[in-house]
């Protein structure tokens, strides 16, 4: 297990202890439904990894790297904030992506304009966005999110 | 109660099933046409199987008790009058802390619109709630490193609170 994970698991035993002391009951509950989603989301996270994996083996380093690489300019990141866009994959699954795709030749920038569109610009959910806070609201903060993602990635770019 | 029974049922994803059944035989086919992708492919996916099997119980364990201990009420409690600077980093930290996809925050944020909480910290809660999430933090450390998801988060933070002011400003001249 690396530092992170280890980490993390002891952050998450912290949390675990803290729960069970202020409420037992809550805590309980609360372990029982993690354990429901873990078994919910463990076919999609398989799906995920073996796509990822057939990705990365049929798709050349030099391919990846030509397309959102280093020096693939302007075009690279528009591709990947489109389908960032787009996408509509749980957001635990998009790091695991971005970290073959950073290995493989993928540039820092596009990586996280990948990530920020993913999260925060829905198209599919773009009528039920419309629907509760107003047609007005949801362009704004979509095409907001556009620009700061885009913005956030070539800074990431820069400082990393 | 019944809610929680309708979602036992639920709980295994029939169509799911069908699809990773229909991927392996579809993988296993490839492998075999072309065995010269096979040590890759098979490769890339035991390496992020791994690194995820050691942190998705902690993970799931971590949202569990999120959405226990964080309920709606409490979300529109504590952002329904706010405003200002202290609106939108409260809308932050309450955006960071819940779990479910963004369909879930819409309506919360239709009642915290209704409550009278300013536009400013009804973006920033959307914001966080789509890309700052605790426990989707934890998967971003493990992943992508310290280094990465500290600078993505801080940046992130910061031009947040950037559109929360704008988005405020165009939808409040009208």
């Amino acid at each position: 297990m690396s530092n992170n994970a280890l980490f993390i698991n002891l952050l998450v035993v912290i949390c675990l202890i803290i729960a069970f002391i202020k409420d037992k009951e809550k805590a309980k509950k609360s372990l029982i439904k993690a354990g429901i989603s873990f078994v919910k989301i463990f076919p999609t996270i398989i799906i995920i990894i073996i796509f990822i994996g057939l990705f990365m083996g049929f798709i050349s380093q030099e391919m990846i790297s030509k397309i959102i690489g280093e020096n693939s300019g302007p075009f690279g990141i528009l591709i990947v904030s489109v389908f960032g866009s787009v996408l509509h994959i749980p957001s635990l699954i998009s790091f695991p992506l971005s970290a073959s795709l950073l290995r493989n030749g993928a540039s820092i920038t596009s990586v996280a304009v990948f990530i920020t569109t993913l999260t925060m610009i829905g198209i599919v959910t773009l009528p039920l966005e419309i629907k509760e806070l107003g047609k007005k609201f949801t362009i704004l903060r979509n095409l907001l999110s556009f620009i700061i993602a885009i913005i956030i990635g070539i800074l990431m770019g820069m400082i990393l | 109660m019944i809610k929680e029974k309708s979602n036992k049922i639920k709980i295994i994803n029939i169509k799911e099933l069908v699809i990773l059944f229909i991927l392996i035989l579809i993988t296993a086919t490839l492998l075999i046409v072309f065995p010269e992708h096979k040590q890759k492919v098979i490769k890339s996916s035991l390496d992020i199987f791994y690194e995820m099997i050691t942190i998705l119980p902690g993970v799931m364990i971590l949202m569990g008790l999120f959405s226990v201990f964080v309920s709606k009420e409490m979300i529109v409690k504590y952002l329904g009058k706010s405003a200002g600077i202290k609106a939108i980093l409260l809308g932050i930290f309450m955006g960071a802390l819940p779990t479910g996809p963004m369909y879930v925050a819409f309506p919360i944020a239709s009642t915290l619109r209704k409550k009278g909480a300013s536009i400013s910290s009804i973006v920033s809660f959307l914001s966080a709630w789509a890309c700052i999430k605790i426990p989707q933090e934890i998967v971003e450390l493990q992943f992508l490193g310290f280094k990465f998801m500290i600078a993505r988060l801080s940046l992130t933070i910061i031009f947040v609170v950037i559109i929360a002011y704008l988005i405020e400003h165009f939808i409040e001249k009208q």
